[in-house]
């Protein structure tokens, strides 16, 4: 029962949230609910046991992404870049995403008495006696998938100096 | 006071060759101008272009003044205008208008105005270290300095009964005996003064954060310090090794022994080392005067009516901050013609803007510490 | 309705401490704020607050009444929901992290988390938000550029502090805060002597990460850009101070659950010593007499009754501190009490030295700040993370002693951080030699 309640807030929230995300004016205010947004997805991460996540979505997500979001928001100059902006066919290509999205509910929610209940819901457990999530993941990461994980952390590394290396020579070219 | 918006909104210069200039202003009223200065700084970016000061917001006509008031009536106003360092500035004072009469201080005088010039120039040093390592964010050494300076300002109370603006001397000697215990209290804070130089040495000195705020900021050539007319601790701190004490002895300078400081970079460095020198000196000169001072008169012969003959006369006196000088003309009346003043802080300001260029705006703020400047002075 | 009563039937410990952390906290952080203040006025050879109540015991309250009863003043073009978020969230951060918190063997608002340690460090980084919309939504150009340079900051120290936390974790081997401290009561040693390289990391990106001086360029009043706390006055400043000081304590048990044995006494394991466990009475008892001292000393009636008052309060902690010994029932809550007592002594131990180089050290400028956290405080941790983890290596596949492995691996790490400082001081003075420039004053 209190699972329930649990998730239809954390949901209700989420979905509250991207609603008002979508329909604000002020771009500030749609960054401050998208976070809301990923907060209450964390939670519902939490509910689904999966704590590794949970914790993750803040730290990177919320942490880092939006962060990083605020900074651009703040420091780019939106009206320049809005009026130079022209893609007339935005309306077109969102409702043919909703209308995916949409289908896609329908077919799930049809189905849903084919498929396992786990998969929706699970019952809320003490939380020291969840599966040990970080141990189970490090595990595969550092063994089954040791190369994905490698290629990945080159690729941040490469992305981290590119972006090093472009911010300075554009620093330079201002200054010459 | 410190989180009201005391910068105006910028505007942007288009200087001749089109390029964008950022004016920042640090208000005059601002936590770390040490009083009320304006300036305005040009930026680029993060880099300082340029400062220009805006000063005259304490501008109380001092000069002026002086043309309406007779030579003994004038004394107290000299006290306010470098009002760190009273002491030092009714020595200037004094002694100029002496020469205009042509008459000299007894010994006995000559010398305890030396005693009292040295303590004075061992506050005012005080003041700057510990207004300057504010600033840079060192919060503890303004109150142990501020404890040293109290002893001190307690023997100024008990000669001539204030702290700050004195009047303590008159023109032709002095007007109070040195009180009983004089010498004792002089012997006493001298001794307790090497330990807390100890102190302030042991914070600051060697220091990494400290180093890394102040090497190699503000540096000023000694060619631009000459040619800017920059002086006292500025100019040694450059390597120019020039103070009147020596090079034209004034008071009773001459019969003590004492070395002059100066630094090699002429950086914000080299000035504080210069200066902690200076208040070591400064103590030793005051040891070396309290062991012999010569008995007699303590008021020359000088008349109640101070009027001298028609003539001008410039003197100059190594205040704490820098050359101090007096331009006095006299017509002959009880009231001086035109009293011009050389004040330190103002000429050591107008090497700013060459020590601020390059740097970034946050060493903006301890190069205009280092000048030590008093808006007193630099506006009078 | 019967919904509720099993929520509250299961839930009601944790919520009873929730309450407790956001009501407590504030006071607790303002009483931190006065400790500042007399340890500062001590080292300055001053007295502090004085006045409101004996020894200036009342000031936090006296200083939020005030700040309560302040007019609200919000910019005019500011926009009024971030404004009003801004220091909220960054208050929130510090609280809810603190929620995962041992504050001793069971005193606790969360259950034992699987990711205790990233909990913490993954809600208070939640703070950067508040302190970037609060820079934001003042409206003011210098505001958002103290904002910015506050988060760059923050984010610069953060990744140093974390790896310097992996350091740690790899001597742990789990995330569980319960867990990490009993590795160190098995392990008969607080981490700090395993890997003193990682606490020395951690300690200074601490520092950065709360904002504190030698690191406060951003809020530094004597500094030219005004920081990011500018336009908010009143409570909504408070609520960014309390939410600084609420993060210095979560900071603070961080460290100290990490590397400083959490709520374990000193030598935990030596039976010897268990004499240790009788010393958290006598410590109160010892704080209550010297106010019963104190107490006649007061020149005004109130304050005399106000320090019998806080005497006699700690009199009676004292005896709550005994009692177990005395009355067998009560034996349980032993290890709960000394534990509390021990992690809070710690806790305070770390923030006195934040204190302390607050009022010993002048401040960093910006630029040499994120060369001191990018240039050798990163490539530190990242050494000592790589030497702690062959220490391991050392011990497990090839039968070292521990204690040789890590003295070996920290050693190394010791020469390359002296390498990094020498290589940056060489540097440095290359580039302060190159721009010795002779300039002609006459000219222009």
């Amino acid at each position: 029962m209190l699972d329930s309640i649990l998730f239809y807030f954390f949901a209700g929230v989420a979905v509250l949230s991207a609603a008002l995300m979508v329909t604000r004016r002020n771009i500030m205010h749609s960054a401050v609910f998208l976070v809301t947004t990923l907060l209450a997805i964390a939670g519902i991460f939490l509910q689904l046991r999966a704590e590794f996540l949970f914790i993750t979505q803040i730290i990177v997500y919320v942490g880092g992404i939006m962060v990083l979001f605020i900074f651009v928001i703040m420091l780019v100059r939106l009206d320049v870049a809005l009026h130079r902006v022209r893609f007339r066919l935005q309306k077109f290509v969102a409702s043919l995403v909703v209308l995916a999205l949409a289908l896609e509910l329908v077919v799930i929610l049809a189905l849903a008495d084919k498929l396992p209940a786990s998969l929706f819901m699970k019952e809320s457990v003490a939380a020291n006696h969840l599966p040990p999530n970080s141990e189970a993941l490090a595990g595969s990461l550092f063994s089954s998938y040791l190369l994905p994980f490698e290629i990945a952390s080159v690729l941040l590394l490469v992305a981290m100096v590119g972006a090093v290396v472009m911010a300075k020579s554009r620093r330079r070219s201002e200054e010459s | 006071m410190s989180d009201t918006s005391f910068q105006n909104a910028t505007r942007s210069n288009e200087t001749l060759l089109g390029a964008d200039e950022l004016v920042l202003n640090m208000g005059p009223q601002h936590p770390s101008t040490h009083g009320v200065l304006r300036v305005k700084l040009k930026l680029d970016g993060e880099r300082v272009r340029g400062a220009e000061c805006v000063i005259g917001y304490l501008h109380r006509g001092v000069e002026k003044i002086a043309e309406n008031r007779s030579y003994q009536q004038f004394a107290p106003y000299v006290d306010r205008m470098d009002y760190v360092a009273a002491v030092s500035n009714g020595l200037g004072y004094c002694e100029a208008v002496e020469k205009l009469l042509q008459v000299e201080a007894p010994p006995r005088a000559k010398v305890i105005r030396t005693i009292l010039t040295e303590l004075q120039r061992i506050t005012s040093h005080l003041v700057w270290l510990g207004t300057h390592a504010l600033d840079i964010g060192a919060l503890t050494p303004l109150f142990y300095c501020f404890r040293e300076r109290e002893e001190i300002l307690k023997i100024f109370e008990k000669y001539c009964g204030a702290r700050l603006t004195t009047h303590a001397f008159r023109i032709g000697g002095l007007q109070y005996e040195a009180y009983d215990g004089f010498e004792q209290d002089v012997a006493r804070f001298c001794q307790d003064f090497e330990r807390r130089i100890q102190d302030y040495v042991d914070l600051l000195t060697g220091n990494s954060i400290w180093i890394g705020r102040t090497r190699n900021v503000g540096i000023l050539s000694a060619a631009d310090c000459i040619a800017l007319g920059a002086t006292g601790p500025v100019l040694r701190a450059s390597g120019v090794k020039w103070d009147l004490r020596k090079a034209q002895p004034y008071a009773a300078y001459d019969r003590y022994q004492f070395e002059i400081p100066t630094g090699t970079n002429g950086d914000t460095y080299d000035r504080y080392m210069v200066r902690m020198e200076e208040m070591r000196q400064s103590r030793l000169i005051c040891l070396q005067a309290i062991e012999s001072i010569p008995e007699g008169a303590i008021f020359g012969k000088v008349g109640k009516v101070i009027k001298p003959p028609v003539g001008e006369i410039y003197h100059s006196i190594e205040a704490p901050k820098g050359i101090l000088g007096y331009y006095i003309v006299s017509d002959g009346t009880t009231q001086p013609y035109r009293v011009r003043i050389r004040p330190p802080s103002f000429v050591n300001l107008q090497a700013l803007d060459k020590m601020v260029r390059g740097h970034l705006v946050a060493d903006v703020v301890a190069i205009i510490g280092t000048l030590d400047i008093v808006l007193g002075e630099v506006d009078r | 309705m019967t919904v509720l009563l099993q929520f509250l039937e299961t839930w009601w410990v944790q919520l009873v401490c929730g309450v407790v952390i956001v009501a407590v906290v504030p006071l607790i952080a303002g009483y931190v704020v006065l400790v500042e203040r007399k340890l500062m006025a001590d080292m300055q050879a001053r007295l502090g607050p004085m006045r409101v109540g004996p020894h200036g015991l009342l000031q936090p309250i006296a200083d939020a009444l005030k700040l309560l009863i302040k007019e609200d003043i919000i910019p005019r073009d500011a926009d009024a929901l971030i404004f009003w978020l801004a220091p909220v969230l960054s208050m929130t951060a510090a609280l809810t992290s603190m929620g995962a918190i041992y504050f001793g063997p069971s005193f606790r608002v969360a259950e034992d988390i699987n990711i205790g340690i990233l909990f913490i460090i993954g809600v208070s980084s939640l703070g950067f938000l508040g302190i970037i919309l609060g820079g934001w939504a003042s409206n003011s150009h210098y505001s958002i550029i103290g904002a910015v340079r506050s988060t760059a900051q923050l984010v610069s120290y953060e990744t140093a502090g974390g790896l310097a936390i992996i350091s740690a974790l790899l001597l742990s081997g789990t995330l569980r805060v319960s867990a990490i401290v009993d590795a160190q009561a098995s392990n008969h040693m607080w981490f700090i002597f395993m890997a003193p390289v990682g606490f020395f990391t951690y300690l200074v990106a601490s520092i950065a990460e709360t904002n504190r001086a030698p690191f406060d360029l951003p809020e530094a009043e004597s500094e030219l850009v005004a920081g990011y706390m500018t336009e908010y006055s009143g409570f909504r400043w408070a609520l960014y101070f309390l939410g600084e000081y609420a993060n210095m304590i979560v900071v603070a048990s961080i460290a100290t659950t990490l590397f400083l044995g959490g709520w374990l006494r000193p030598f935990p394991n030596v039976h010897w010593l268990n004499w240790i466990d009788l010393l958290p009475p006598l410590v109160i008892a010892a704080v209550g007499a010297y106010c019963v001292y104190r107490a006649g000393k007061q020149p005004v009636k109130v304050q005399v009754w106000f320090m019998w008052a806080v005497a006699l309060s700690c009199f009676a902690i004292a005896v709550l501190y005994v009692l177990p010994w005395l009355v067998q029932p009560l034996r349980f809550a032993l290890p709960g009490l000394n534990g509390a007592f021990w992690f809070l002594l710690k806790i305070s131990g770390y923030i006195y030295i934040f204190m302390w180089l607050r009022f010993t050290l002048p401040r960093y400028r910006f630029d040499q700040l994120m060369h001191l956290g990018w240039y050798i405080l990163i490539p530190l941790a990242i050494v000592n993370v790589f030497a702690v983890g062959v220490a391991l290596l050392l011990e497990a596949e090839f039968g070292w002693n521990r204690w040789i492995a890590m003295i070996v691996t920290t050693a190394c790490t010791l020469a390359v951080s002296i390498y990094l400082v020498r290589l940056q001081d060489k540097r440095s003075a290359a580039a302060s030699s190159a721009t010795a420039v002779t300039s002609d004053s006459y000219a222009g």
